[in-house]
């Protein structure tokens, strides 16, 4: 049936799984910026700076300490989640009273320091590393190599378990009613400065989990995070950043409509996505899942 | 989950004027403060140009160009966040692609200069219209996002598209004289071609401000739902300085491809953006003359460090994070603040001296 439409079954499936795995890194990166800006009301244009640092973390401590790559999963994100939290303590604190913009600007700064500083001592060519789940599994209409299935899986939990957190505990309420009204839920005693502090942390956390999730697809560069942050503002602005379920189903979707581009039209499958951003802002302006303010 | 409507450098203004109002002063007082500063606005003016005309005597003319050239374009930019509070992170598409224009319409068509950068940078303000009618449907920082979306998209398409010549770019553009007598050629020449292109932009852009069009453009930034309220169109008003900017930063893009024959990925990529926000905010955002003097320091940072290859990117990246940081005004905002103040002491002294019965015993 597929034949008819002049595309091989292998083909289509198997662009449907680059485009699930892009998604994935689409949707836990969108998700950060979306933590993040929920409740510190800054864009975080570092987070593809973060993204690189998680995957040279990993990279790092497995050349030069030997850590495989199921430790670095854990301690990369760590690491990176670590470093944010100082930026945030030493450097974004000053800037909460001010207009969101300098925000972005700061961050927009320490992006251009971070991949200057890998770029000068790495280079700008890729590092290899290995795939620590080879082989994989034929599934009658495609191969399955079992690292990329890994990864659409733990980004999967990662993301609901991120949703169940902030939506379903205690935790999570002190959270959300932190962003409505941050004045109101200090007066009850509770820490907002440290829950700010701790939530970059987690969002930047996320960043650098992603970046570890990437190392062995992708090479470990210091310009992997540089253009794909263009592409998850992208995917921000379509789904609004009011909604965390929205962030992570938008992040899937635009995956896979630019893995099925790559299939039917590759010379858009660059540009698809602002193609996409262009017509959600003509259409609905307050993107899929956000609210009209 | 709000966007932001207010401006940058209304924040920095309220944090600087209650800083520098240590004694009371009226309105009036402020009001009267405003004509003298606007014919010191002109004499800086005047200053700068005279200074321009004589640089080529002492600095290689093809640096003034550069500065010039990226002067015009941060000018432009300056004129959107500075003076409407729309920080604009996809500027590089209008200097580069009116580049692309100018380079394409030179060397293949074979258009002189005088035709090929006003056609370019027109081209450039075509874009600005439909890039603005998209971005100004969002606020705040999410403008920011799709301006550099859309950006992104405009790098895709030039590195694809045909007649850019892709990772090669145009090279080779030729410096045709202008009305077959003004040889563009000769680097001197050319350096008061650009120095005219220049100041008519900044005159056009200083008159914009200094307009009844400026005032409303300056009453969005302050207070957005207010100027709706009284019944402004702000959407149109938002969408011309938006098609304003980009025709002059293509002004801008298209110069530079003319002087240094070349149009490449460079001048659309997004560190492009980047450096114009970067001028702008080293030397002020909301200031006349900040971007100049930003595009002069940063276009000299970058000469000086051209051999350390990736510790520019550090160096900017530093920059960007001591000025927000430490001094958001900009090297003349903070300079003008200084003046501000040390006015403000004078005057306070003179009025103690004249007419105060009992001496110091006040301050």
């Amino acid at each position: 049936m597929l034949e008819l439409i002049g595309v091989s079954p292998q083909m289509l499936f198997g662009q449907l799984m680059l485009g699930l795995i892009n998604g994935a890194f689409y949707a836990v990166l969108s998700l950060g910026l979306a933590v993040i800006f929920g409740l510190l009301n800054v864009i975080n244009f570092t987070h593809g700076a973060q993204y690189m640092m998680g995957a040279f973390v990993a990279y790092i401590l497995l050349v030069v300490f030997g850590v495989p790559y199921w430790g670095a999963l854990v301690l990369a994100p760590v690491i990176v989640g670590a470093v944010g939290i100082v930026i945030e303590r030493t450097m974004l604190r000053r800037l909460y009273h001010l207009d969101h913009l300098y925000g972005l600007l700061l961050t927009f700064g320490l992006a251009l320091i971070i991949e200057g500083l890998f770029r000068a001592r790495y280079g700008v060519s890729g590092q290899p590393y290995p795939n620590p789940l080879p082989g994989g599994t034929n599934l009658g209409f495609m191969f399955l190599p079992t690292y990329r299935g890994w990864v659409v899986v733990a980004s999967l939990v990662v993301c609901f378990g991120t949703w169940l957190v902030i939506e379903r505990t205690k935790l999570g309420s002190y959270l959300r009613a932190a962003t409505e009204r941050p004045d109101l839920v200090q007066a009850f005693g509770i820490n907002v400065p440290l829950m700010i502090t701790l939530t970059y942390g987690f969002g930047v956390a996320l960043a650098g989990f992603a970046g570890v999730l990437a190392a062995p697809i992708y090479q470990v560069s210091p310009l992997m995070g540089a253009n794909l942050i263009i592409v998850v503002f992208a995917v921000v602005v379509i789904g609004g950043m009011g909604s965390i379920l929205g962030a992570i189903v938008t992040g899937y979707a635009l995956g896979i409509v630019e893995g099925l581009t790559k299939v039917f039209y590759p010379e858009a499958s660059n540009t698809v996505i602002f193609v996409v951003m262009a017509i959600v802002l003509l259409l609905k302006p307050a993107g899929l899942f956000g609210t009209a303010k | 989950m709000t966007e932001s409507t207010a401006s940058p450098s209304a924040a920095t203004g309220s944090t600087a004027t209650s800083s520098a109002n240590s004694s009371a002063s009226s309105s009036a007082e402020s009001r009267a403060a405003s004509a003298p500063l606007l014919t010191a606005g002109r004499i800086a003016f005047l200053a700068f140009l005279a200074l321009a005309l004589v640089a080529p005597l002492f600095l290689y003319p093809v640096f003034l160009v550069k500065v010039l050239c990226f002067a015009l374009f941060a000018c432009a930019f300056n004129l959107l966040v500075g003076y409407v509070g729309l920080l604009s992170f996809g500027h590089a598409m209008f200097f580069g692609g009116a580049s692309y224009f100018c380079g394409h319409m030179l060397k293949v068509w074979g258009w002189p200069p005088e035709l090929a950068i006003p056609a370019a940078a027109l081209a450039a303000g075509a874009m600005g219209l439909v890039v603005g009618a998209l971005a100004i449907r969002r606020q705040g920082i999410y403008f920011a996002m799709v301006t550099l979306a859309l950006a992104q998209m405009f790098y895709f398409f030039a590195l694809q598209a045909p007649f850019t010549g892709g990772e090669d770019g145009i090279q080779a553009i030729p410096r045709t004289p202008i009305l077959g007598v003004i040889e563009t050629a000769n680097d001197t020449t050319l350096y008061y071609v650009v120095l005219a292109i220049f100041t008519a932009g900044f005159l056009l852009i200083y008159r914009t401000i200094h307009s009844p069009f400026g005032q409303v453009l300056k009453a969005i930034r302050e207070n957005e739902p207010r100027a709706i309220s009284l019944g402004y169109a702000v959407d149109r008003y938002k969408l011309l300085a938006f098609t304003l900017s980009a025709t002059l930063a293509g002004l801008a893009g298209a110069t530079k491809a003319l002087a240094f024959q070349l149009a490449s990925l460079t001048d659309v990529a997004w560190q492009m953006s980047g450096e114009v926000v970067l001028m702008t905010l080293v030397g002020g955002m909301g200031t006349v003359f900040g971007p100049v003097v930003g595009a002069a320091v940063i276009v000299t940072m970058q000469n000086y460090l051209a051999g350390f290859g990736e510790w520019v990117l550090v160096t900017q990246g530093v920059i960007f994070v001591v000025v927000v940081l430490l001094f958001r005004r900009g090297i003349v905002g903070e300079a003008m603040a200084f003046a501000e103040r040390r006015r403000r002491r004078r005057e306070d002294a003179d009025a103690a001296a004249a007419g105060e019965p009992e001496p110091a015993a006040t301050h």
